[in-house]
């Protein structure tokens, strides 16, 4: 019995990879060359950008996406990943480019430099910055609460439920760069970081206490929709210096002023002809990215309208963007 | 109702497999061992009660030694940099791996290039002549009307990707379920091996392994399809091994007497005699794939889910109901349709079937060669219907008005507040004081005194690899959440349930809402709950309750229904009251109905833990999104982990002995 269920078990087996051989052409398979499903089912030139789950890198996607199919003839997938699962996907060629990195420096290291799997695409003309944020009506009732020695006073305006006995700083998603937690015990700051869980539910959250005029502190970041809609004062932390954040156990300093950059899959950046040359060109600003961001977010747009929008008004802009 | 039951929680999942052997009999043993069996309860609680004071002597309180836990960090850091360096170059992924990638990818296309090119009108009339077909007239016209729907909400193409992504999952997790489910059936000690495995599919928080699956197939659809159907594969199993354990006997006897060979009696008898089964079990494995599909766009699969998701950047609560709304009809027309296919067999076939079968190809064929010619292939833009915006107006009508301030009774957000600090905050702090092994103690008395040895021994166990595993602290966070959560969905629930078993109307009228809460996927609400209840656990809580509710309130109803009517109506005749005749004779002999509620309760609370995680629920369900989010295969894989340890030990605690005459399929 033990001998012909084993028998059938490696006849299954053999069985299983000749079929799938059959299936999909002989010899190796690459897992590096794998297309989505739903590419090219029309017969067209595709490309595929990767969105990260914030506003901001919306409206970049938005406006590439807009500018690839309308003016270059493109047809575009997007696929919404987190940032470091965004990474593999690239290297693995299943996206063809990010177009907002806010710096993953041990993934640079592994698939730029060791693998070549992954090229820079350059910068993307937008500064991001991470901080700690109070909502500005607090902090013109309380001047000094913008500086961090004074946190500890208002910890008790700051409690929540989920805080226990301590002030509440609000955290976001657990795919962003953080050290709120090394910062708050660095710092020795009676504050207990909650975290949101995912940035729907800390905007969610930060818009109720908007609305009810409530004191707040959150991590949060810039450039971001949200600060039009909620004006928003940082709070001013020891201040960044070059390498103070190279241990996270130790960080006891703000978080620096990043260019984002843009990324490109080695091959597509090769081969991906004038697609890859626009991404490569594609450079804005923050305001320009501010505009579309809102008309996805506040006004409920779909992206491919906010991007059709702002390209109407901004054709001397992304003209330069395209191939010559 | 018949299975309906089971919109993506299906009381065949999970658990309801593990049955236990009832207590042993007792009289027949001599008179001391009868006087203990018959005190068992009371025994079990006196030992714990010592062994806690001697615990206390002599091992003192504290959380989880250090030095019985196993940081596995290292480990599994050196996997995932081993994956990622091999991936492109070592045989394994090169001759096997990316051929089932392949072969995933090819499928999928195959599939959606077919519906596609059937267009809006053939795949709607395809649908349309299938259901008249297998279930009649009536869901003929449902499903043109949910597919109608889909194309007017402007979600026609992500609906046929999803379609096209489900129609593969769900036929590989029929095929690899059905072979194992063969093996279950055939043999007792590939049921026995199999059990636990098909547990820990079930209980395995999505979340969890999605983040391996992404490593070795990439982001995309193969790891996507692979991820489903490692979920909606075990109720085919299940089902499977039931269908042909179940066989009636004396049948499989005659035609072993008339000589049949192995093989023969198998597809000429116990198949065929299992058929009402395997239908229920492709039934269930569609309602789980279904429940995959958003969690699989985290991982790109795309479709709906995508859809949902992305709206959920963008806090757009209407989107992601546009996009939710057709997973819901595609759950519903699917499972009717399956189940009706179920009902209908073993009925003659009518006379023209034949031809009838033949009529609805054709018509199907003409209507795709009809749009092609009029090229209407693609859903006309024009004839879309925005519903993002009024529901986006209701959602923050709702949440400006229900968050505070309201007379009397407080906003949603006090209430949360108070749940957190009265309930929350001290069910945690207490847990979490508790000595472990005051906790291993309590668990095993507990599993005792509802189960058997067996099922204490796994509960302790599961326990006690929580604390290996290192995150102790953060698993009792977590209890402690399921645990408030279970109570508010058991109290609801019951209620519920008892009103809709005296009251056939409301019944019918919660029906559909039941329905839409338990395909309707949670990517939906989280944004609702935190707009009404903060960022935290409370929110987490109510998501939880949200999703568990309608499993207790269908299970209690059905159970408080099911009672003997004779045994009513002798209560009447000596004149009790309604509320005697619900408290004396209805609620005690609905008890294992009961208690089957309150087993899915927990089980499908523990389910959205991870949810929890998205609005501020923190522990573990935290630590399994950060896991994917930072590809950090250590903090996902060992919350994961923990995650089905603790569902484990939840299920063991509350698991009804009975269960098996209940639902009659305990596999």
């Amino acid at each position: 019995m033990a001998r012909t269920t084993r028998s059938a078990v490696l006849a299954a087996a053999a069985a299983v990879s000749v079929a799938l051989t059959a299936l999909t052409g002989c010899g190796a398979a690459d897992m590096t060359r794998q297309a989505s499903p739903y590419a090219d089912a029309k017969g067209s030139r595709t490309v595929t950008l990767s969105v990260q789950s914030w506003v901001g890198a919306q409206a970049n996607v938005a406006v590439a996406q807009y500018l690839l199919e309308h003016e270059l003839g493109y047809r575009v997938d997007t696929v919404q990943i987190d940032e470091v699962p965004a990474w593999d996907a690239l290297s693995q060629g299943r996206v063809d480019a990010i177009l907002e990195d806010w710096g993953h420096p041990e993934q640079e290291k592994r698939y730029i430099d060791e693998k070549a799997t992954i090229e820079r695409g350059g910068d993307l003309g937008v500064t991001g910055h991470i901080g700690w944020f109070v909502p500005t009506y607090f902090a013109e009732q309380h001047p000094d609460v913008t500086d961090w020695k004074n946190l500890n006073k208002y910890a008790d305006q700051l409690r929540t439920a989920e805080s226990g006995g301590k002030g509440q700083l609000l955290d976001g998603s657990p795919s962003y760069v953080t050290n709120d937690k090394a910062l708050v015990k660095n710092l020795d700051l009676d504050y207990q970081v909650v975290f949101a869980g995912s940035e729907a539910a800390q905007i969610t959250q930060i818009k109720q206490f908007a609305k009810e005029k409530k004191p707040f502190l959150s991590y949060w970041y810039k450039p971001q929709w949200l600060f039009e809609r909620v004006p928003m004062t940082e709070v001013k932390l020891p201040a960044y210096e070059e390498g103070c954040d190279t241990d996270p156990q130790k960080v006891a300093c703000a978080y620096p002023h990043t260019p984002l950059q843009k990324f490109l899959n080695a091959r597509f950046a090769a081969g991906g002809g004038d697609a890859a040359a626009f991404l490569k060109k594609f450079r804005w600003t923050t305001e320009m990215q501010n505009d579309v961001a809102l008309m996805i977010a506040e006004e409920k747009l779909s992206p491919q309208e906010a991007a059709a929008r702002w390209a109407k008004k901004n054709e001397a802009t992304w003209r330069e963007w395209l191939p010559s | 109702m018949t299975t309906t039951v089971t919109p993506a929680t299906p009381d065949s999942t999970t658990t309801a497999t593990t049955t236990t052997a009832p207590t042993p009999p007792t009289d027949t043993g001599p008179g001391v061992l009868r006087t203990l069996t018959r005190h068992r309860g009371r025994l079990i609680v006196a030992c714990a009660a010592v062994a806690l004071v001697l615990g206390w002597a002599l091992l003192g309180a504290g959380n989880w030694p250090a030095s019985l836990s196993v940081d596995l960090s290292g480990p599994l850091e050196r996997t995932s940099d081993w994956i990622i360096d091999n991936r492109d170059g070592h045989p394994l992924f090169l001759y096997f791996l990316g051929h089932v990638s392949n072969v995933v990818v090819i499928s999928v296309r195959a599939v959606y290039l077919v519906l596609l090119a059937l267009g809006w009108a053939g795949v709607t009339a395809a649908a349309a002549l299938l259901a008249w077909r297998v279930a009649g007239v009536r869901l003929a016209l449902t499903s043109v009307a949910a597919f109608v729907v889909c194309g007017l909400l402007g979600m026609w193409v992500p609906t046929m990707q999803t379609l096209a992504l489900m129609v593969v999952a769900v036929a590989a997790s029929v095929l690899l379920g059905g072979l194992l489910g063969l093996a279950a059936g055939l043999s007792d000690r590939m049921h026995r091996i199999l059990r636990p495995v098909l547990d820990t599919m079930q209980v395995l928080p999505a979340f969890a392994y999605l983040l391996p699956v992404v490593l070795v197939f990439g982001i995309g659809v193969p790891a996507a399809v692979l991820a489903t159907v490692v979920y909606a594969a075990p109720p085919m199993a299940r089902l499977t091994a039931l269908g042909l354990r179940d066989a009636d006997a004396g049948v499989v006897e005659a035609s072993t007497s008339l000589g049949a060979t192995g093989r023969q009696r198998l597809l000429t008898a116990r198949l065929p005699l299992a058929r009402k089964e395997l239908l229920l079990g492709v039934n269930q494995s569609i309602m789980m794939a279904l429940g995959m599909a958003v969690i699989a766009s985290v991982i790109g699969a795309g479709g709906l889910g995508d859809r949902v998701y992305q709206a959920l950047a963008s806090v757009d609560v209407g989107a992601a109901l546009a996009a939710g709304v057709p997973i819901v009809l595609l759950a519903v027309v699917l499972d009717r349709v399956t189940a009706a296919a179920g009902q209908r067999i073993g009925e003659a076939p009518a006379d023209r079937s034949r031809l009838r079968w033949a009529l609805a190809a054709l018509v199907t064929a003409v209507v795709a060669v009809g749009a092609r010619l009029l090229d209407r292939l693609s859903w006309p833009d024009a004839w879309t219907v925005d519903i993002a915006e009024p529901v986006n107006a209701a959602v923050d009508w709702m949440t400006a008005h229900l968050y505070s301030g309201v007379p009397l009774v407080g906003g949603t957000a006090d209430w949360a507040g108070h749940f957190t600090t009265w309930v929350l905050n001290p069910l945690r702090d207490g847990l979490q004081w508790l000595p472990w092994w005051a906790v291993l103690l309590t668990v095993g008395a507990l599993a005792l005194l509802i189960g058997t040895w067996r099922t204490a021994a796994t509960a302790v166990l599961a326990m006690a690899a929580i604390g290996v595993l290192g995150v102790w602290d953060p698993a009792l966070d977590t209890l402690s959440q399921v645990l408030a959560a279970v109570t508010v969905t058991l109290l609801l629930g019951f209620a519920l349930g008892v009103a809709a078993a005296r009251s056939t109307r409301l019944g019918r009228a919660l029906r559909p809402v039941l329905d839409v809460f338990q395909t309707m996927p949670q990517f939906v609400y989280l944004i609702p709950v935190v707009a009404l209840f903060g960022v935290g656990r409370a929110p987490a809580a109510a998501a939880a309750v949200v999703y568990a509710l309608p499993a207790v309130v269908r299970i209690t109803a059905q159970g408080v229904r099911a009672v003997d009517p004779a045994a009513l109506e002798s209560a009447r005749s000596m004149g009790a009251t309604g509320r005697q005749q619900l408290l004396q004779v209805q609620l005690p002999l609905a008890r294992p109905a009961l208690l089957l509620a309150v087993n899915q309760g927990v089980v499908l609370v523990l389910a959205v833990v991870v949810i929890g995680g998205l609005v501020g629920g923190g522990a573990l369900g935290y630590d399994a999104v950060f896991g994917l989010a930072q590809g950090d295969l250590a903090t996902g894989l060992v919350a994961g982990a923990a995650i089905v340890c603790l569902g484990l030990m939840l299920d063991r605690v509350t698991q009804p002995t009975v269960r098996r005459d209940l639902t009659g399929k305990g596999a």
